[in-house]
Order: C-alpha cells, then sequence, then structure tokens
C-alpha cells in the first residue's frame, strides 16, 4: 500500500532523524496511522504486559532505502519491522532480512501456508475493491468490474489508481478474464494490448487518484460515481458516517509481512513477540478492532460471522479475488509502468 | 628612494598581499568545501551513475572472463566452459544481493530474465561445485530452464555486462541500441522525451503567469505605505510558510466540483454545471503559481526598491507619456529582476512532481515523477540518474540561452 504520503514520511523522518532505540530493546516498526493504533491496542501492548519485556515503536513509510543503510552499516537499530511483500522479497533475495524458521515462533504453524515467506510472515490482509455512491445508486449499484465499465448504466466519472500494477489486472477482469488467468494474460504482449485497450473504452470517464483517501473523499464530494479503493480506507470512511458498500467480488488481494531485520540483535525477543502476534487471541482481537485481514486459521473460523465478513481474508470474499502477484510486478513494473504513464498521459 | 627600499617594499606589499590573499581563501574555505560536498560530489556521482554497469561483473566474474576468451561471442550460444564458469558462479556466490542486483540489471534488458537468474540461484545455492551430474554443465542448465540457451539471452548478457553502458542516457530519451544501431523505442514505450518538452512547457508558462502577477504586485509593494508593505509581504510568503499538502488540499477543497468557487458562481447563477477547475492543467497551473510567486516577486522587489523614484518623475517632466516613460526607463531597469525571478521560478517549477500529481491529471505529469519513482519504488538508480542528468542539461541549456539574451552577469544580479 504505498503511496505518496507514505514516502514523503520517510524523508521527513530520515532528515528529522527520529526513532533513537536504546541499543538493546526490541524494536517493532510499522506504518503508522489507525493501523499502528491497532497494532499497539491488540499486540505491542499486552506482549508487554504479558512478558513484562519493552518494545519500542517506531513508524516509517515503506521503502527499503533505510533498511539497506542500517544492515549495510551492519548496526540494525530495529528488529521486526511490517513490510510490503514486494520489498520483502527484494529484501530477502539482497540479504536484509532474517530466515524465518518456524521452530522460534511455533504459531507459524497455524497461519495461512500462502501467507509465510523465507523472509517473512503474514501481518495484515487488505485488497482493492469497488465501491461507489450509494445515495446516487442505492442498492442497484454495480456489482463487478465489469459493471465498473458501464457508464450508460451507472453514469458519471470513474475513480481509479494512477499505476499499472492492480489497475490492469481490474481491466483485465473487466474484460472477462478469469482471475485465476489474470497473471497469465498480462505476462504476454497480446495479455498487455488486451489490458490498455480495455482501458481506452473507459479512458474518458477517468480520474486517477494516488493516495488512498483520495476517492473516498471524491466520492463524497461527488466527483467521482464508483471507485477502486483499500477496504480499510472505505471501513473507516464508513466508521465516520459514510455507507459506502463493499464489493468484495473481484478483490484484488494483497498481504504486508512481519520481518525480522538480519543482524538483530533481539532475535529471540523478536520471535517471541512474532509468535504473540500470530496467536489466535491476540490476532481475533486484532480483527475486531480493524478490518484487515488476519493470518491465522484458527482464529479465522473463530470469528462471528459479522467480523468475518468485514475482512478482505474472508473465504467467501477471496473465492473471486485476484491474489496480487508481486513476483510477477518485481518483473515488470518499470516495463508496464513507461506503457502505462505514455498511455495516460496522451 | 634607493632601490634596496624598493625592494623591501615590493617585498612587503606582496607579503602582506599573499596574508590577505590566504585570509581570503580561508574565510571562502568552508563554502569551497561545502559547495564541493553537496553540490560538485553528488552531481559527480550522479554522472557516474548514469553510466555505471558494475552488476553482471560483481555477480558473474568468471563467465564474463570466460565469454571474453570464447571465439564464438554475439551471434551465437557459448561453449561448454561458459556455462562451466556460470556454474561456479552460482554456487560459489556468497553475497546473495550481488545476485539480486545482476538479476535486476538483466531484467532491464527483457523483463523475465531476473525470474531466470533468482530461480537458478536458489537452485544452485548451498551445492557443492563438484558435485556434478554426467551430463555438460550447458545441458544442466538449459535443462533447469530453456532460456540458458537462447542467442538472444546471451546477446543481451553480452551488452549488460560491459562496465560502462549507454543503456540508461538512451533510454532516458527514448532511445535504445540494438545490433543495427542506435533507434528509438516502440510507440508504446516512448515517454520521456515528451515528458520532458512537458515539464518545460509547464514551467515556462509557470514563470510567465508568476512575471504577469509578480510584476504589479512587486511595483505595488515599492510604493505601498509601510504596514501595507507588511501586509502585502506576509501575503505573498504566507505560503512558503504552510506545508505544501497542506496547501495543495486547500486548493482542491476550494477548486473542486461541489468546492466554493464552483458553489458560489452556481448560487449566483452564473452557471448551471461546475466549472473543471482541479484536476487538469487549470489546477496545476493556478497551484504552481501560487507556490512560486515568491521567487518572482522578492528578487523583482528588490531591484525595484533600488530605482529612485525621480527618474519617472524626470521622465514625464520631458513630456513623455507615463506608459512611454514606464517602458523606456523603468521597465529597462527592472529587467535583472526580471531575468533573476523568472530563471529561479522556471529553475524551481522544472523540478516539481508533488503538486501536479496532486492536482492535475495523468496529462500533467511531469518528469520528476518518474525520478522520485526510479529512486524510491523500484530502485533503479541508474534510470534515476539518468532522468535527472537530462532534466540538469535542459535547465542548463535554458539558463545559457537566457544568458545570451539578456546577460549572465545581469541575471545573477551582479549588474
Amino acid at each position: 500500500m504505498s503511496s505518496l504520503f507514505k514516502k514523503i514520511a520517510l524523508v521527513s523522518m530520515i532528515s528529522t532523524g527520529s526513532g533513537l532505540a536504546a541499543a538493546n530493546d526490541l524494536t517493532v516498526v510499522a506504518f503508522g496511522g489507525s493501523l499502528q493504533e491497532a497494532f499497539e491496542k491488540t499486540y505491542f501492548k499486552p506482549f508487554e504486559q504479558s512478558t513484562g519485556k519493552k518494545i519500542v515503536r517506531d513508524s516509517y513509510g515503506g521503502g527499503l532505502a533505510k533498511i539497506k543503510g542500517m544492515v549495510e552499516a551492519g548496526d540494525p537499530t530495529w528488529d521486526v519491522v511490517q513490510i510490503e511483500e514486494a520489498d520483502m522479497e527484494l529484501a530477502c533475495e539482497q540479504g536484509l532480512l532474517e530466515e524465518i524458521k518456524q521452530s522460534g515462533a511455533p504459531n507459524i504453524a497455524d497461519v495461512v501456508p500462502e501467507n509465510v515467506a523465507s523472509c517473512g510472515v503474514g501481518a495484515i490482509g487488505w485488497s482493492e475493491v469497488m465501491t461507489y455512491d450509494d445515495k446516487k445508486f442505492g442498492a442497484d449499484g454495480p456489482k463487478s468490474w465489469v459493471d465498473f465499465w458501464n457508464v450508460k448504466k451507472w453514469p458519471g466519472k470513474r475513480g481509479l489508481r494512477k499505476q499499472a500494477r492492480m489497475t490492469l489486472e481490474i481491466a483485465l477482469l473487466a474484460d472477462g478474464v478469469a482471475p485465476a488467468d489474470v497473471y497469465k494474460v498480462l505476462g504476454t504482449k497480446a495479455g498487455q494490448d488486451r489490458a490498455f485497450a480495455k482501458m481506452d473504452e473507459l479512458k474518458p470517464y477517468i480520474q486517477w487518484w494516488e493516495t488512498g483517501a483520495q476517492p473516498l473523499e471524491w466520492l463524497a464530494a461527488g466527483n467521482v460515481t464508483v471507485t477502486a479503493a483499500f477496504n480499510g480506507r472505505i471501513a473507516i470512511a464508513n466508521q465516520q458516517g459514510s455507507t459506502f458498500p463493499l464489493i468484495w467480488n473481484q478483490q484484488i488481494y494483497g498481504v504486508d509481512y512481519w520481518s525480522i531485520i538480519k543482524g538483530s540483535k533481539n532475535l529471540e525477543g523478536s520471535y517471541a513477540l512474532l509468535n504473540y502476534m500470530l496467536s489466535p487471541q491476540a490476532q481475533t482481537n486484532f480483527a475486531h478492532t480493524i478490518p484487515y485481514g488476519i493470518v491465522n486459521r484458527k482464529a479465522l473460523a473463530e470469528l462471528d460471522a459479522k467480523t468475518l465478513d468485514s475482512l478482505p481474508s474472508a473465504p467467501t470474499h477471496l473465492k473471486d479475488a485476484v491474489h496480487l502477484d508481486t513476483a510477477f510486478w518485481i518483473n515488470y513494473e518499470e516495463d508496464l509502468m513507461n506503457r502505462f504513464t505514455n498511455w495516460a498521459s496522451k | 628612494m634607493s632601490a634596496t627600499t624598493l625592494a623591501t617594499l615590493v617585498v612587503a606589499h606582496r607579503k602582506s598581499s599573499r596574508n590577505k590573499r590566504l585570509t581570503s581563501v580561508f574565510l571562502i574555505l568552508p563554502l569551497l568545501i561545502y559547495t564541493f560536498v553537496f553540490f560538485v560530489l553528488p552531481i559527480s556521482m550522479m554522472l557516474y551513475r548514469a553510466i555505471s554497469n558494475p552488476e553482471i561483473n560483481d555477480a558473474f566474474p568468471r563467465t564474463v572472463q570466460a565469454l571474453s576468451k570464447s571465439t564464438q561471442r554475439d551471434q551465437s550460444i557459448p561453449d561448454d566452459s561458459v556455462f562451466e564458469a556460470l556454474e561456479q558462479d552460482f554456487t560459489l556466490s556468497v553475497d546473495l544481493g550481488l545476485m539480486g542486483s545482476a538479476a535486476r540489471r538483466l531484467n532491464y534488458e527483457n523483463p523475465g530474465y531476473r525470474f531466470l537468474i533468482m530461480s537458478t540461484a536458489r537452485h544452485y545455492r548451498g551445492k557443492s561445485p563438484e558435485n556434478k551430474g554426467s551430463d555438460s554443465a550447458k545441458s544442466r542448465l538449459i535443462t533447469l530452464d530453456p532460456n540458458w540457451g537462447t542467442v538472444e539471452f546471451w546477446r543481451d548478457f553480452n551488452n549488460a555486462s560491459h562496465a560502462y553502458t549507454p543503456y540508461y542516457l538512451l533510454a532516458a530519451l527514448d532511445l535504445k541500441k540494438t545490433d543495427q544501431g542506435i533507434e528509438q523505442v516502440e510507440p508504446e514505450k516512448r515517454v520521456y522525451t515528451d515528458m520532458i518538452l512537458k515539464t518545460l512547457k509547464i514551467a515556462f508558462i509557470v514563470s510567465l503567469l508568476c512575471l504577469l502577477l509578480g510584476f504589479p504586485f512587486a511595483a505595488l509593494m515599492v510604493r505601498a505605505s509601510k504596514p501595507m508593505q507588511m501586509a502585502l509581504l506576509l501575503a505573498i510568503m504566507l505560503p512558503f510558510w504552510t506545508s505544501l499538502l497542506a496547501r495543495t488540499t486547500a486548493w482542491i477543497v476550494v477548486l473542486q466540483d461541489k468546492g466554493i468557487v464552483n458553489t458560489l458562481l452556481m448560487n449566483l447563477g452564473l452557471i448551471e454545471h461546475p466549472l473543471p477547475l482541479i484536476f487538469n492543467s487549470f489546477g496545476v497551473y493556478i497551484v504552481m503559481v501560487h507556490i512560486l510567486l515568491p521567487f518572482t516577486v522578492l528578487p523583482l522587489y528588490n531591484v525595484m526598491k533600488s530605482i529612485p523614484p525621480h527618474y519617472m518623475r524626470a521622465s514625464s517632466s520631458l513630456g513623455a507619456h507615463p506608459i512611454r516613460g514606464f517602458f523606456r526607463v523603468y521597465l529597462p531597469m527592472t529587467l535583472t529582476g526580471i531575468g533573476s525571478g523568472t530563471l529561479l521560478t522556471f529553475i524551481v517549477a522544472a523540478g516539481y512532481y508533488v503538486t501536479p500529481t496532486l492536482v492535475g491529471s495523468a496529462r500533467e505529469q511531469m518528469l520528476g515523477y518518474f525520478i522520485a519513482f526510479y529512486t524510491n519504488t523500484t530502485i533503479n538508480w541508474g534510470m534515476a540518474s539518468a532522468l535527472g542528468l537530462v532534466l540538469i542539461v535542459c535547465v542548463m541549456a535554458i539558463y545559457l540561452l537566457a544568458g545570451r539574451l539578456v546577460g549572465i552577469r545581469q541575471i545573477a544580479g551582479l549588474k
């Protein structure tokens, strides 16, 4: 969920030199905001209370620059970090993260297998879904990405994220590609042409968003009538009084990870924290606090129906989901981003 | 005066002036060091990064050496000795980070090579080099992944293995090197030349608008009473003291479809449908002009302040119409301010990317957006440097052109 704001936050953080952690305290770093408040409430504080260990908290804006810097300097001040999947893969290849061993945190055994990677274990599941102006369309709103393209039946501007990743997937879904085949199609020249041709159809109606808050503001202000948005952002808007529907059908599902920085001086403490955060009880509490996906299968099985239905990782919501393929995007991002920008600016 | 006293005097004079020179060098030493460390060094590093190409050599030293010895370079698949070296590079590699960088570098040549390198590296990781089967290294690797046996891969590998590469600089101009020479890239991927032109166009229009608004404003400031002057100065400096994001968001609130301006106009019955004021070029210009106005106004104000008011009085007492007086007397004396203010605005505007991204449409994307994308998102610093270099060269060219027209010393405010 990288965004411009995160980058700006990162730059300002580096320049103000925040994060002065004492050498031997367990330091955990996440993306800040309401998400970090939920971590604090359900993970960090209870962990301190139950173990008597002290945690130093910090936040960062994502990206690898700072992690790379501290590992290469040989003196990592962070221990556990929240990290985007693509960044985790890149960092893992470059030897910036510890390999995660199940023996360190036994609860990993209960985690959904796709969310255990060699250098990280799933922290939250999030997704890009469709939502629309319910005051305008009522209950009879668009129900799929095919409907998203139907500007006759549901008139008005469409909000989409201004980048190739996740947007080209949506275009292929709108063109009738099955969720399971999206990356197979997008990996070929013909498939890429197909995605851009589909985008051409909608082009005059698209209003591009850059940060996660924008599409909800626009929806509320009436600038767009249907938009793609992050599920967490819609939930926050709805907590503040809106009633935007979440169309889980064909959501694009992604996962952020917890990783341990290579050379951490608190390996044992880090694993203890990981294990605590992955425990069924902590995961259940987290899911009740904020509507992001959890990864422990036991916790998922025990959630009440209402809470489960608010999570992107609910089995019914995952049925037709496209799982964001980070390996694909590490390979193709620059190439497709060039083509996308060129296309968008014409 | 005898010759000896003269000689002593000359020596003493030289000595004292040498001391003075030393003192002045000593005084500007911090500045020199500062300029070197924070200006010359980074720019040279950027230059170097835009052409340096060490990744393949670092990760595959044995393969590159074996390739250079091999006789059948270029047009075919290399012989077994190269594949044996390749296997050694994979098994003996201790630093996975080097492999990762090389994989990324090769991926620029053709998306997909990254997967080839990383999956092969994972396959060989931890295996001892002695542990060989009965068939050749070549067939082992090709069985693992048929891409190892393609002519295209080895041509690209060869291209990417030189210590220096024109790849990034060419790519920054939508060009690429092929077997036939230098060509333009596929039409759907030509993105940078257009974007450079657009960046310069936006910067030019913004500087022009700033001048049109800033000139009368600065003139008013010079003539206004002290308290009024303070109020005007505050008005112009206020955007400087607000955070960029707050300022930009405020404009969105004012200009959007249900924003203040549109609601007012609609309530007054002047328009029926909201005017598109934001998320287009109009929005970009209005917000950028707001932010950059001080860069034009302050140099102009400085110059205008030093123009004695009696010059204009003299021109009208000699019978010149005020308009004629303005163009013949006042305007020429403000040229220094116009030159330095406009150029400053232009240079700052050319580097903008957050504002156009937030208040413009996809058509107003500026080059800085891509520099930030390559620096932060894909960590392709070679490409970021090449694009930065192109931007610097363009701005320098315009600076020199303006210098020709107005005079460099005037732009710098030395005259």
